[in-house]
């Protein structure tokens, strides 16, 4: 994204803002123990959790905060959080 | 045409030329002249601008910040205690790119409550992005508002600026001041362009967020347009020297700097009656010239080290004080200076609205050639 002059832009550009570089832990999801129950996409705030065609959940890493709530929430802790290096 | 007025009322009637669409500013000493005669020229149809009045100097910078993202050529003035009740709204200003110009009426801060001339209340924000020129008479202060309009709104610099003149010493002077005619303004100065704004059909936000990954990158762009606004001046300046015939093409100016041993540094007022002291000087045979600077942002380093060719002492004069580091122009002078062998001496001088006659120059140029300085000149030691 080049940037604004004053940092002005129009609106609808969080979509550009790849928030994935704030995170500093990755959720690593484990597809044998997924029950796939789908509470991880239910409660990601920035809903990017998507269910895959296997129908299977994958976070989105372009804008995954690295929050950890589909972590907390998993019923098979099936998701681990990673600590990334950059 | 020449005429004989006071110094704010030479700014109201400069402003009113140079067309702002919004004036919005609260009254504070010294600067009310200022904003008591728009206030009347926009009552009585002087003026076609949309006055607003404010509670607070943070609403009325605040107020001007928006009327100038709606677009708008706006126009403030304030001074110390109000300048900086406004200095989150200067950052933010600065930081969206927004051409406002604003009169400061230098004046003290407070504890203690001081309603007299130093230069502290726009030092203190040195940082905010914000140009800052400084005037040595109230032909200057008038001259230097056309300019600042021109400067700060070219698309390759889009910043805020303080366009400085001393409180009282000549807020409240009456001088000549030759004002040119509305035509002659128009001339010089075209309709403001702004380089985009607020638009309910077409939304944009300014001033947005940023994250690590662009913060740096937004202060970096500020930065460079502070540099550039160098030649901005320069070239704005040369223009209205070829059509009013007052050069400013100078962000410093010398004054009998040929052959001198010794530079005095000052901003502002001062000039003049460092002007005079080094005539005096000179006629009793010492080798001694003045350096003024006109733009403290942009700094004139590379202009200082070249005017400065040949000088071995240099005295600034800082009517402003970085407590526990001494004065903001000294400390700038000797960094641009580093290297070059010259001793550079540093005197805080004139605080509070403290008197400076002739003699105390005479007497600042004998410390200097003393090797003594980088100290508070003219301390009543009897009273501490």
């Amino acid at each position: 994204m080049a940037l604004g002059v004053g940092c002005a832009a129009p609106p609808g550009k969080a979509r550009d803002n790849k928030t994935g570089s704030w995170r500093v832990f990755r959720p690593v999801f484990d597809p044998e123990t997924c029950n796939r129950c789908g509470m991880c996409a239910l409660v990601c705030p920035e809903g990017c959790v998507h269910e895959n065609e296997e129908g299977m959940f994958e976070p989105d890493l372009d804008y995954c905060k690295g929050c950890g709530l589909c972590e907390e929430v998993c019923p098979k802790k099936s998701i681990r959080m990673e600590k990334e290096e950059k | 045409m020449m005429e004989i007025m006071e110094g704010s009322h030479a700014v109201a009637e400069i402003v009113k030329r140079c067309r702002p669409q919004v004036v919005s500013a609260y009254p504070i000493t010294p600067q009310t002249h200022i904003v008591e005669d728009l206030a009347q020229m926009v009552a009585s149809c002087e003026l076609d601008a949309e006055y607003i009045t404010v509670e607070s100097e943070f609403s009325a910078l605040s107020a001007c910040l928006g009327a100038s993202a709606a677009g708008s050529r706006v126009y403030s003035a304030t001074t110390s205690q109000g300048l900086i009740l406004m200095a989150e709204v200067c950052f933010n200003a600065a930081g969206m790119r927004l051409p406002i110009v604003m009169t400061i009426a230098n004046r003290s801060l407070g504890a203690p409550l001081s309603i007299w001339n130093d230069q502290q209340d726009t030092i203190a924000l040195r940082d905010s992005g914000w140009l800052q020129f400084y005037a040595e008479d109230n032909q200057e202060i008038a001259d230097l508002h056309m300019i600042a309009y021109k400067v700060c709104e070219d698309h390759d610099i889009l910043l805020p600026a303080f366009v400085c003149f001393d409180g009282f010493i000549l807020t409240h002077t009456y001088e000549p001041v030759d004002l040119p005619s509305q035509e002659e303004v128009d001339a010089y100065l075209p309709a403001f362009t702004p380089y985009h704004r607020l638009d309910a059909a077409k939304p944009l936000s300014m001033g947005m967020y940023a994250t690590p990954d662009y913060y740096m990158e937004f202060r970096y762009e500020i930065d460079r347009a502070m540099y550039r606004a160098r030649d901005a001046f320069i070239k704005a300046g040369r223009e209205f020297g070829e059509q009013f015939g007052r050069d400013y093409s100078g962000l410093v100016e010398g004054y009998r700097l040929d052959d001198a041993d010794v530079a005095l540094i000052a901003m502002g007022s001062i000039c003049g009656t460092v002007k005079d002291a080094v005539d005096e000087m000179r006629d009793a045979g010492k080798k001694v010239g003045l350096l003024k600077i006109r733009t403290y942002r942009p700094f004139p380093g590379p202009e200082i080290v070249e005017a400065l060719k040949g000088v071995s002492t240099v005295a600034v004069l800082d009517k402003n004080i970085s407590l526990g580091n001494g004065g903001a122009v000294g400390t700038e002078v000797k960094s641009a200076l580093y290297g070059t062998g010259i001793s550079v001496y540093d005197y805080i001088i004139a605080l509070g609205g403290r008197d400076v006659r002739k003699r105390d120059i005479a007497a600042v140029v004998d410390l200097a050639e003393k090797g003594e300085g980088d100290m508070f000149y003219g301390l009543r030691t009897e009273v501490l």
